[in-house]
């Protein structure tokens, strides 16, 4: 299976890496016999609208009631007690056990683009592609604490040790990514505060293979995990070493009839790929100043306008879902002061991502997903300083764009005060059903066996696809 | 009838042909069923088609349950027609799979769970046979079939099974492979080339035995079995969600390594864990154990509330138990009944109710814990709480002298008011004393009896600073040795372990797991009543009580559960392959007879957990070779027929102490506090409340095995998640073993492997003065206990002088190769020739074989 033409262009080739010897991906299946495996679903339930997935997660919890879910009503009511008609009996977080009271949206909401989109003064770069996005607005989760919450948005349940959503699609469709992982993260953070802690099991692949997880790109250090060459190594020492140890794999191979050997020796020519794909991948001081200035960043800054570009780069380079965290949206105070500088840290890169994918011909088959792990609420939380808003689950809002979603449309609705989604309420698992469909995927037939049950990201108490937001 | 299902008659035209063929070798997903021609069980060859396919509408869960059928029962399937014994025909549930109308035709397309042509063809001679029900298999008391005497009865089972399906079993491994796949399987760290050649040499008829005598006998065997028992109860050291903090904890993990050590009974060690704290004869001992029921997830999120978090642990505990002991899955039951195992929402909850006593916060911060000392510790406290006390005591001497002398100076000054010459004269004396000296001033001008605490708290602080020294002495040493006392105290080792509460939580069955809703029935502990029907006694059930019955004869599961993991341990698959679930929905047993029999052994033998481990690694089954022939890969490609051994790749732990014992860095430390090796920078990065650095340890602390990193359930130390251990954030049964690229990239560039390599170089160079070729087989032996052969010595060679040529070009990349790391390095090697050596080094610990248990 490596015959010895590939070995010797594998052994000539020394530090431009090996080229385009066929691989068993990382992504691929078990064996080098099999094909560069598109993953374990052979024939998908739907057309493949979306090739890949970009999901902006917005870590903490950003305000809906400031950002895309104009409650005048709310506003009138401002200072006044939370009627109880709303919240009897209804889960709170840190406002549990407190008297309620309104707290009217404090920044501006306008009307963007030809479909009129509503949305806040805080946000018009992404003002500016409002008819090529979809608003939901009747979002709801079951989790109201960040750590469970965002397990629930990743994985569809609050219990550790699922799969999340990379991982499952990965699983489901493979990679078209030959050198790169197939599941990709990347993290920034907003300057000055003490955002949320996001745990490594938010990517993790749970029982699925582990070669379906998240692999963390870093904007500091190694971007991947041991990526370098030890000090003292170079890529050509490195290159020799990996050959040997191929070599000598393939000399076992002959006495013992393992196919994890073959495997082995597929791994070893993948990492050593990795350690010139990779940082080729990262370093964007290729990119024009122009498109440098479209997303605002500068190369090496960490920052989430540079994560955008590199989400940008990998969908360009086949990756099959590319999940972005930007940190600091836990707003239970200070909100006035800190919600426009987290706004202005996305807000032209969102919209730069999505120009830019559209004059790359990508943006008709990426799955553009923006949203928090939960909402907040429509009440003032007002003892940890300048109020702020609580953790919320009865109402969000997400934006989707790209692949087969509407364009320039909002969907659903909160009650009047904002506080619970009324109509067409959509839950995570019918937000991930949505995703689904758009990758071709039925939710109910993405299952795998574990502890003997067929276990669905959707879950067992059903989910539906949000038809009308789809085109 | 055949009008209407004109599939019917093709099936049956067409099944003649091909039944006995199909029956001889029918699969069961992996295993090879050897079947009487004809004859269909209900618990090998349907129960496992109606529970996959069927159950989930038509089975125990009452609330589901479609068109009020239930086929899990055979009277109820029988009642509703859909089952008419002996008429398939007349059965409307093979009407029912058969037809072609897709309105009609189950199961329905919507559950993506068609049926093969095979499993209709089982049902319907099932039906045909009279559709006899059994009972589920892990139910049943496991039965023991008699063994010949002086038989190895895993060799006596597995043979029986090979010879009715015809398959020959495979030759003995030679002694190397045998003594390797001995110590990783039994200790985790390969044996030396001393070890092998001892063996190989060894012409005695027990020289088998004793290799086996001396690995059970070794300390390590107890952080070998402790590493896979330690997966099962999620043991971590940090509480799992948010803020992920530390906890005290690491005094279990111990506990578990020497109860492996000593053999402890597996009863005694079941009920030290769940119920250490109640036992009649409880000590610290047993009371460590108890901090299994500690193990869990916790938070200290703001905002989390109580109930939920409450509801969260009892749903963890009771998955725990199930996954731990009993070998089901019991989650589904948070929230509806089981819709495939007879578990129901009652038993759930009930299962809950028994740790409704253990004293801890639903959310928040968790207790320094139980003091865990030794003997030693034990007097070295009490000898320091005796010095503080004494010192305590000459304190109090002296102050009441103070006390009485004080009194006289203030009668003094109240009958002759004077300035306080003592301090507000003295120009050195400091600022804050001249105040309070003004204040006292002040204060003497009021009749004393008028002063508040405060004042009076002025004036003996005046007089004992200023006037009266004396208590100073006695004061620092009463100080010091309570800061000694302290420090002491501090750095001894805690843990947070069972304390149980009078005053118990209430537990209530929870309507779909939904923790806001209180309208369930209030619960008290009791055990599953699927499987221990009789009710119970009077009082109210305690962990005591569930934690006996875990391991009574009377509980099915609990040995065959725990014999299971241990033939994965052994033969790399378990007997049933679902490690975690015995129920309808795991795979029944490949040789039952065999899983029933060391059950029941395991429970005769007192719970005897090396005797068990001996009798399986003694047996020819074990010391068959892992190489498959062409026929046996072809007609058993999992080997699920155990007809060979099956190699697999070292567990996580096990590939750091391979490199680090065949390097030499190895510390062999068993027990004590976690230990942080190096890890890349900014990995925690992203933890918070509070943000934290990873401040590796120094010395010894850096080259201990892997069972002792610590173990960070958000932020798992890499290099070990890059080979599949699992974060422990729940119960695991079943590690992956995947084969990626990180793990490549880990064992490449992790500084701890090449620090490795660059010491087992050393190693090599300073312990062998041949020439290369001796060298390199100095090195192999050292790794691989075996020669390299001549290809591989050529491929060693030539990679060799590459290095050494690269670095007479680049002598300065070779000090910057061996500054890796924080052992010292050797004196007397040139360090280009330590560098280029260290490549082969680097190669061997990355090679396939070497990470491999053969």
């Amino acid at each position: 299976m490596f015959n010895t033409q590939t070995r010797r262009a594998f052994l000539n080739r020394g530090s431009q890496g090996l080229g385009t010897v066929a691989l068993a991906s990382l992504l691929g299946g078990k064996n080098l016999s099999a094909q560069p495996s598109r993953g374990v679903i052979q024939n998908l339930a739907y057309p493949q609208k979306a090739k890949r997935v970009i999901w902006l997660t917005m870590a903490g919890g950003p305000s809906q009631l400031e950002l895309f879910d104009h409650k005048p009503k709310l506003a009138e009511m401002d200072g006044q007690p939370m009627p109880e008609s709303f919240t009897k009996g209804q889960q709170l977080a840190q406002l549990q056990g407190q008297k309620l009271f309104c707290k009217g949206g404090v920044f501006q909401f306008q009307k963007y683009g030809n479909c009129q989109l509503e949305m806040s003064e805080l946000l018009p770069e992404i003002g500016s592609v409002a008819d090529d996005i979809c608003l939901v607005r009747s979002m709801t989760t079951d989790a109201i604490n960040h750590d469970p919450a965002h397990m629930f948005m990743n994985t569809g349940t609050q219990i550790a040790g699922r799969p999340s959503m990379g991982a499952w699609v990965t699983y489901g469709l493979g990679s078209e990514a030959e050198n790169l992982p197939g599941f990709v993260v990347l993290m920034s953070t907003g300057p000055g505060r003490s955002p949320q802690p996001i745990a490594t099991r938010q990517w993790s692949s749970g029982f699925l293979p582990s070669r379906f997880q998240g692999v963390q790109l870093r904007s500091k250090g190694d971007p991947v995990l041991y990526l370098s060459n030890p000090q003292g190594i170079s890529r050509d020492q490195q290159g020799a070493d990996v050959s040997a140890i191929n070599e000598l794999n393939r000399e076992h191979a002959t006495l013992i009839d393992d196919p994890e050997i073959a495997t082995r020796i597929a791994q070893y020519e993948m990492a050593f790929q990795m350690q010139s794909s990779v940082p080729e991948l990262v370093d964007i001081g290729g990119e024009t100043a122009h498109t440098l200035k479209m997303y605002g960043c500068q190369p090496g800054d960490g920052s989430f306008a540079s994560n955008c570009l590199l989400a940008r780069r990998l969908a360009e380079r086949g990756t099959r879902f590319i999940q972005l965290y930007h940190r600091d949206w836990d707003h239970h105070s200070v909100l006035k002061e800190e919600l426009p500088l987290r706004a202005k840290e996305v807000d032209r890169a969102c919209a730069a991502l999505i120009r830019d994918l559209k004059q790359r011909g990508l943006f008709d088959d990426t799955l553009i997903v923006w949203s928090g792990e939960f909402g907040r609420t429509p009440m003032a939380q007002s003892n940890k300083g300048p109020s702020g808003r609580d953790h919320h689950n009865k109402s969000m809002s997400i934006w989707m764009a790209g692949a087969g979603i509407k364009r320039g449309f909002a969907y659903g609705s909160t009650d009047e005060l904002g506080y619970a989604a009324v109509e067409e309420v959509a839950t995570v698992h019918d937000l991930h059903a949505t995703m689904l469909h758009q990758l071709g995927i039925d939710h109910n037939a993405l299952s795998h066996k574990f502890q003997g049950l067929d276990v669905r990201l959707t879950g067992v108490e059903g989910a539906k696809v949000l038809d009308k937001i789809l085109t | 009838m055949q009008n209407k299902l004109p599939l019917l008659d093709w099936q049956f035209s067409g099944r003649i042909s091909c039944l006995a063929i199909l029956l001889l070798l029918s699969f069961c997903e992996e295993g090879l069923w050897a079947a009487a021609p004809g004859e269909v069980r209900f618990n090998r060859d349907v129960r496992p088609i109606l529970s996959d396919h069927c159950f989930s509408c038509h089975g125990p869960d009452a609330n589901h349950r479609e068109a009020d059928l239930r086929l899990d029962v055979r009277d109820a399937a029988i009642a509703a027609k859909a089952i008419v014994p002996n008429q398939p025909i007349e059965s409307e549930l093979i009407a029912r799979i058969l037809t072609n109308d897709p309105e009609k035709r189950m199961p329905p397309e919507s559950a993506h769970k068609p049926l093969t042509a095979q499993q209709v063809d089982t049902l319907q001679r099932w039906v045909e046979q009279g559709a006899e029900y059994e009972p589920h298999w892990a139910y049943q008391l496991p039965v023991k079939t008699a063994v010949p005497a002086g038989v190895n009865a895993v060799d006596f089972l597995v043979r029986k099974r090979l010879n009715q399906i015809g398959i020959i079993p495979s030759p003995q491994a030679d002694r190397r492979t045998l003594i390797r796949r001995l110590s990783f399987d039994l200790i985790g760290l390969p044996p030396t080339p001393q070890d092998v050649a001892d063996f190989v040499n060894d012409q005695s008829p027990e020289a088998y035995a004793k290799v086996i005598n001396r690995l059970l006998q070794s300390p390590h065997y107890g952080e070998r079995m402790a590493t896979s028992w330690l997966d099962v109860v999620r043991y971590a050291d940090t509480i799992g969600y948010h803020s992920d903090v530390p906890r005290n904890v690491w005094p279990y993990r111990d506990w578990v390594i020497r109860s492996f050590n000593e053999n402890k009974r597996f009863d005694r060690f079941t009920m030290e864990q769940v119920a250490g704290d109640l036992l009649p004869d409880a000590n610290q001992e047993t009371r460590v154990g108890s901090a299994f029921n500690r193990l869990l997830l916790t938070t200290e999120e703001g905002g989390a509330q109580p109930k939920d978090y409450e509801q969260r642990m009892l749903t963890d505990r009771v998955r725990a138990i199930g996954a731990a002991w009993l070998g089901q899955t019991t989650g589904c039951s948070q929230c509806h009944d089981h819709k495939f195992d007879p578990i129901t929402m009652r038993d759930f909850y009930s299962l809950g109710a028994f740790f409704a006593d253990i004293k801890e916060l639903s959310v928040g911060k968790r207790e320094n814990g139980m003091l865990v000392t030794s003997a030693e510790q034990e007097s070295q406290l009490a000898q320091l709480d005796a010095i503080v006390a004494e010192r305590r005591t000459a304190y109090s001497f002296v102050e009441q002298q103070v006390n009485a002398a004080q009194q006289q100076w203030l009668a003094g000054l109240m009958t002759n008011p004077v300035s306080l010459p003592e301090a507000a004269a003295d120009s050195k004396a400091s600022d804050d004393l001249k105040k309070l000296a003004q204040q006292v001033t002040d204060l003497l001008k009021q009749p004393a009896d008028q002063w508040d605490t405060k004042q009076k708290e002025a004036v003996q602080g005046y007089y004992r600073k200023a006037v009266n020294t004396s208590l100073d002495a006695p004061q620092q040493a009463l100080t010091q040795a309570e800061a000694e006392r302290n420090r002491y105290y501090d750095a001894l080792p805690k843990c947070i372990v069972s304390v149980s509460e009078p005053e118990k939580r209430t537990v209530r069955i929870l309507p779909r797991g939904n923790w806001m809703d209180e309208t369930g029935e209030i619960v008290k502990p009791a055990l599953p009543a699927f499987l221990v029907p009789a009710p119970q006694t009077g009082r109210e059930l305690t962990r005591l009580d569930l934690a006996q019955w875990l391991v009574s004869r009377e509980n099915p599961l609990t040995a065959r559960t725990v014999m299971n993991r241990m033939w994965k341990q052994f033969f790399g698959t378990g007997l049933s392959r679902v490690l975690d679930d015995l129920g309808a929905q795991g795979e029944p047993p490949v040789n039952p007879e065999l899983l029933d029999w060391l059950a029941c052994e395991f429970v005769d033998s007192g719970w005897d957990v090396q005797h068990m481990v001996r009798l399986v690694v003694m047996s020819d089954t074990y010391q068959q070779v892992s190489t498959a022939t062409k026929e046996l890969a072809a007609v058993d490609p999992n080997n699920r027929e155990c007809a060979r051994q099956t190699p697999f790749r070292l567990d996580a732990e096990l590939v750091r102490d391979n490199a680090l014992a065949i390097s030499g860095l190895l510390v062999p430390k068993i027990g004590g506090p976690s230990v942080k090796p190096y890890q890349p920078d900014r990995y925690w990065e992203n933890l918070n409340f509070p943000t934290r650095d990873w401040v590796p340890d120094s010395g010894e602390s850096l080259y201990r095995r892997g069972l002792y990193i610590w173990w960070q359930r958000s932020f798992l130390h890499p290099s070990l998640l890059a080979f599949d251990a699992p974060s422990r954030e729940e119960c695991v049964a079943e590690r992956n073993r995947s084969n990626i690229p990180q793990q490549a990239l880990v064992l490449l560039n992790d500084p701890i492997y090449i620090e490795a390599a660059r010491v087992f170089a050393a190693r090599v160079l300073n312990e062998c003065h041949g020439d290369t070729p001796q060298r390199i087989k100095y090195a192999w032996q050292l790794t691989l206990q075996r020669d390299p052969t001549p290809q591989e010595l050529t491929i060693a060679t030539r990679l060799l002088a590459q290095q050494q040529s690269a670095y007479e070009q680049a002598p300065a990349s070779a000090d910057e190769l061996l500054k890796t790391g924080a052992a010292p390095l050797p004196d007397n090697i040139d360090h280009r020739e330590l560098a280029a050596w260290t490549h082969v080094t680097r190669v061997l610990f990355n090679l396939h074989e070497t990470i491999t248990r053969p």
